[in-house]
């Protein structure tokens, strides 16, 4: 048996990402062209984001097998960040593409310590303790951020944590040339928007690479391995919570970056934005595009995204529709049937499961 | 000091162990040493002074009735269990501080009675989370797809197939592992075993569920298996012609406690061991619980 046929991820993964690039010409050309219209130009950017937190969330709930309540929470952490590094390095740093580089590395970094600081304690622990622990951590996040008063000027960085709420945005001593990024609960204003499209899609290019690769490889396996039996995967020697933290910190950091870039969109925002209700339409992104599947992921997070603004027209029965076109999914999805019925059309289900 | 205290000096006599060992591994230390194991679950002692000791390429076979404690055993040797009292003595070490996957990776590998395979993944992936210690290439070359690795996974795709195809079955790679027939889920697992590269294989009722052929199959590959890895193997079994068929020493447990220790021959004619499968022969106790 020759070693390449014994690959056959790296074609689909080939094919993953020319797909995605062909999306990426035709929405660019579409755009260019003027078909599409500004308010969905404008969504162009969230989508890309979701996609991203689909994508990560999916590293947690499908390849590791826990369920993580609190995603939003990390997108928090990496948006504000973002939005506080790319205010302060105006100066610094002119170049746009750079500072928004910069911005979600920074997102990402904060997002992936709160996710190892959050890992320590409870990926030691058998059960739902990760859903709960990540559920309060997405609340008590967005009530944090709600108390942080950030501005800058040129001697630095003015930190206030405003806990009694007795502060304003005089206690930061700013000199005339500083700049209040976050003002509590009205959250950071006055942001230049510089997320782009080109970075949204680099951005998932970057995350689909890393999460792919990082499945077909020893610790990809691992994490696997632990996903499906805990006890065998310790007896053939894996170090359980080591392989959990990779996962989950990676997951972080990726939901971080994404934040960064949805942060970098908007002049203004606020941390309500990323309360319980964002993580459970990120978790539902992840469970309707299919547990583990990255590609139905992607999917499942444009079109769901775009679908209640396409129903915007509907106005009052809006919500309506969705519910009820999300409840057809979940039902086709799950039916033997038409599972069959699709995967003789598309071969790129997960591994294997044509067998069963 | 004063005369008065100088004492005569202590004899020293050799000791009946009481342990055996196949004579070709006399000369060897043993692979694994057990010293008044025990283990408590809450006031219920389920396993009592277990002392055992198996040579280096010695099949061994643990039997007992329902209940006996034998699983036990197993969980007590891969740290799924912390032992209450004794000691694990491994290649001569003590495991008492380590985890269930240190231990394996000192070379302890084990198949379960209640079949735990990765069933998501692909058999060659669950053979493949086996030899996770073998590859060496790191997280960063593995998302940048360095060279080393595609070499390190090319080696371990070869030794997975390799290892395979000691039950024949490397045709099967790319296949679910929960979508296996049972037989062939209990030889993966031995085949995961394998991977870790052990020097100790404990196998929890191997042939369970199989027919005589596949039983008797399965005799052939374990020894097999002990001539080829030369390693020692373990064995949990209720098919008294598979344990009388290949095990070299015989270990048998009741109520947590061994019986009787021997070569089969000696097993079979222990009047002890009869009365723990059959009962006693006035029949006040008549309860069969054995073949």
């Amino acid at each position: 048996m020759k070693w390449k046929t014994l690959q056959p991820h790296t074609k689909q993964n080939v094919f993953t990402f020319l797909g995605l690039g062909v999306v990426w010409v035709l929405v660019a050309v579409l755009r260019a062209q003027g078909v599409l219209t500004r308010s969905a130009a404008g969504l162009l950017v969230p989508i890309c984001c979701y996609v991203v937190m689909a994508l990560s969330l999916n590293l947690t709930v499908g390849i590791m097998g826990e369920l993580s309540l609190g995603h939003a929470g990390f997108m928090g952490v990496g948006a504000f960040t973002g939005v506080v590094a790319s205010q302060s390095l105006m100066n610094a740093v002119p170049s746009v593409p750079l500072r928004l580089l910069a911005a979600m590395l920074a997102g990402a970094l904060f997002a992936g310590v709160f996710g190892f600081l959050i890992g320590i304690p409870v990926l030691r622990l058998r059960g739902d303790y990760l859903a709960i622990v990540t559920l309060a951590f997405g609340e008590i996040i967005k009530e944090l951020i709600t108390c942080l008063l950030v501005g800058v000027d040129e001697k630095g960085l003015h930190i206030i944590f405003n806990y009694k709420g007795v502060k304003g945005v005089e206690d930061l001593n700013l000199s005339p040339a500083g700049q209040v990024i976050i003002k509590g609960a009205q959250g950071a204003t006055g942001t230049q928007t510089i997320a782009s499209f080109t970075a949204g899609m680099l951005l998932i290019f970057v995350t689909l690479f890393i999460i792919l690769h990082l499945i077909y490889s020893r610790t990809g396996r691992a994490i696997m391995a632990i996903r499906d039996n805990r006890i065998a995967a310790e007896s053939v020697g894996i170090d359980v919570t080591k392989h959990k933290m990779i996962a989950f910190v990676l997951s972080a950091a990726m939901a971080g970056a994404a934040g960064a870039l949805y942060g970098l969109n908007y002049s203004n925002l606020v941390a309500a934005k990323f309360d319980f209700n964002t993580s459970i339409l990120v978790l539902v992104f992840v469970v309707l595009g299919g547990l583990g599947n990255m590609r139905g992921s992607i999917i499942a997070a444009v079109l769901l995204y775009v679908l209640p603004e396409a129903l915007r027209g509907m106005r009052d029965y809006r919500m309506l529709i969705y519910a009820v076109i999300l409840i057809a999914v979940m039902l086709t999805t799950n039916s033997p049937i038409a599972q069959s019925f699709f995967s003789r059309f598309f071969r790129f289900g997960r591994k294997g499961g044509e067998t069963e | 000091m004063s005369e008065s205290k100088k004492r005569p000096p202590t004899k020293m006599v050799p000791v009946q162990t009481h342990a055996i060992v196949p004579e070709r591994d006399a000369n060897k230390s043993p692979i694994l040493e057990c010293y008044h194991l025990g283990i408590d679950f809450g006031g219920l002692t389920a396993v009592n002074d277990f002392n055992l000791i198996i040579g280096r390429t010695e099949i061994a076979g643990l039997i007992g009735p329902n209940g006996a404690g034998k699983t036990t055993i197993f969980n007590l040797l891969t740290k799924v269990y912390q032992p209450t009292r004794g000691s694990i003595l491994l290649d001569g070490r003590d495991t008492s501080k380590m985890s269930t996957a240190q231990v394996s990776r000192m070379g302890i590998g084990r198949t379960f009675q209640n079949i735990r395979l990765f069933k998501e993944m692909s058999v060659v992936d669950n053979v493949l989370v086996g030899l996770h210690h073998e590859m060496d290439y790191r997280l960063p070359s593995a998302i940048l797809r360095l060279p080393d690795y595609w070499r390190g996974e090319r080696i371990a795709h070869e030794r997975a197939l390799e290892l395979l195809s000691i039950f024949d079955m490397q045709d099967l790679a790319e296949t679910k592992a929960g979508s296996l027939p049972y037989g062939a889920q209990r030889r993966l697992e031995i085949v995961r075993a394998l991977a870790t590269n052990p020097s100790l294989l404990l196998l929890d009722e191997p042939a369970a569920g199989m027919n005589p052929s596949e039983t008797s199959e399965l005799m052939d590959n374990i020894v097999k298996i002990r001539d080829l890895f030369q390693i020692a193997i373990m064995l949990i079994e209720h098919d008294m012609n598979l344990v009388m068929g290949i095990c070299e020493g015989i270990c048998v447990l009741n109520f947590g406690e061994v019986i009787a220790k021997g070569s089969p021959d000696e097993i079979k004619q222990n009047s002890v061991v009869i009365e723990a499968y059959l009962g006693k022969k006035d029949g006040k106790n008549d309860a069969k619980e054995a073949r």
